[in-house]
């Protein structure tokens, strides 16, 4: 509610297309060993929408819900604090450095904050199913576990955009100041 | 990109002549209602009632069908895992580990749940265009913003998914197959950066289009829906159902 309020008029159009990026970035299939995964991408939501990042997430969310049935509507409020969460965590930690860094240091600093996010997501996520009850612990356990390669690719593609974004137009990562 | 389940010839002719806040409502009631239910019999009869109502309103058989196996393969986890954590009388003997009645039948709890929500979810309310439903929520008094958020980002989807197709289709031209190795995940990171940055040139063109027409912060929507005496009806029909089937759990 809070970051609703915080989003100006004139920033509805840029994160509502924001947005709709980042859900279609999410629809991308990322081979990782035998597998693939989905992204989340909430390290570099953060980074590049800030407090915005929080009403995407949910809207992402709810049209997750409704149109692929995905998730759930009752626990839309849990997962959108599972990800917006660890958003907001890594756009404060590190937005800031970003703007310091250069070269093949923007692209490790870039990987960890795709990862922070992602393991960040995956242990809120597990707690979440640890706290409602001791039985789904050990599905959280390994619940856990599946979000590693999901971590590796994220890392991995966040550090490569961020380069990207820093090198071809800086002023993205800036939008939020 | 389509995002409803509607089709052009779909028979949900008849679910269109209620109120789509009804139809909000209604899955929502539902949803709750399922959830705190207990009795495994009692579930049976709602998945039944889920399908009946999916069955009535002629959503496609084969989408509802495929996003139920997606979600089945999220939970998976989830369901083999519980017989062996949820301590009780063991049922079977797997090595050193048993499976316990108990966690059995929660287990067909979360399945039959799951199943009766999204089936009800994806009639309801995955039927309706996504601008309705926007409208929807915002005569239930969300908050503005959020709606207008809302709206663009499914007015935006769709363009920028014809975006993100030509780029991909740029990609393929090059003779690029997606495997696991640092070409693809830079690939990959380069895609998303270019589409970012592409959206970003459309949102600051967006935002100037709408200047020049006066965008002061506010989109006026004009909603053609009306609450008509059978969607009170309706709904009350289904909270008395509720009513009964949560009384009926509770003394069963």
């Amino acid at each position: 509610m809070v970051a609703t309020r915080r989003l100006n008029f004139e920033r509805i159009p840029q994160a509502a297309v924001l947005a709709a990026t980042f859900f279609i970035a999410s629809l991308l299939s990322v081979p990782v060993g035998p597998s693939s995964v989905h992204l989340i991408l909430n390290g570099l939501m953060g980074i590049i929408l800030g407090w915005s990042a929080v009403p995407a997430i949910l809207i992402a969310l709810i049209m997750q819900a409704v149109f692929f049935g995905y998730g759930g509507l009752l626990v839309l409020g849990v997962n959108t604090l599972n990800i917006a969460l660890p958003a907001l965590i890594c756009s404060a930690l590190f937005a800031p450095i970003l703007h310091r860094s250069s070269g093949r240091q923007l692209f490790y600093l870039g990987a960890l904050c795709g990862a922070v996010g992602v393991l960040l997501t995956g242990t809120l996520v597990s707690l979440s199913l640890g706290l409602s009850g001791s039985a789904y612990l050990p599905a959280a356990k390994i619940v856990l576990a599946t979000y590693a390669p999901l971590m590796l690719a994220e890392a991995a593609v966040t550090g490569f955009t961020l380069a990207f974004i820093i090198k071809v137009a800086p002023e993205l990562i800036r939008v939020q100041e | 990109m389509q995002l409803t389940v509607a089709e052009e010839n779909a028979r949900s002719d008849w679910l269109e002549q209620f109120d789509p806040r009804m139809r909000l409502m209604t899955a929502l009631l539902f949803a709750l209602t399922t959830v705190a239910l207990q009795q495994i019999s009692l579930l049976i009869l709602i998945l039944f009632a889920a399908l009946l109502v999916a069955w009535v309103t002629g959503i496609s058989r084969s989408v509802l069908l495929k996003r139920l196996l997606a979600m089945e393969g999220f939970m998976l986890v989830l369901l083999i895992m519980l017989p062996f954590s949820i301590p009780g009388e063991s049922l079977f003997t797997l090595g050193a580990l048993s499976a316990s009645i108990e966690g059995i039948q929660r287990a067909i709890q979360i399945v039959l749940k799951a199943n009766a929500i999204v089936i009800m979810l994806m009639t309801m309310i995955g039927t309706l265009e996504p601008v309705v439903l926007g409208h929807a929520l915002a005569q239930l008094k969300l908050p503005e913003k959020l709606i207008h958020l809302f709206l663009f980002t499914v007015r935006y989807i769709s363009v920028l998914f014809d975006e993100y197709q030509r780029l991909r289709m740029a990609m393929r031209a090059r003779a690029f197959i997606a495997s696991s190795n640092r070409h693809t995940w830079r690939s990959f990171g380069w895609l998303i950066g270019m589409l970012l940055v592409r959206s970003l040139e459309r949102s600051q063109r967006i935002l100037a289009a709408m200047k020049c027409r006066g965008f002061n912060g506010k989109l006026y929507l004009i909603t053609t829906n009306c609450w008509q005496m059978r969607d009170t009806l309706v709904l009350l029909t289904l909270s008395l159902l509720c009513l009964f089937a949560l009384l009926l759990d509770q003394t069963l």
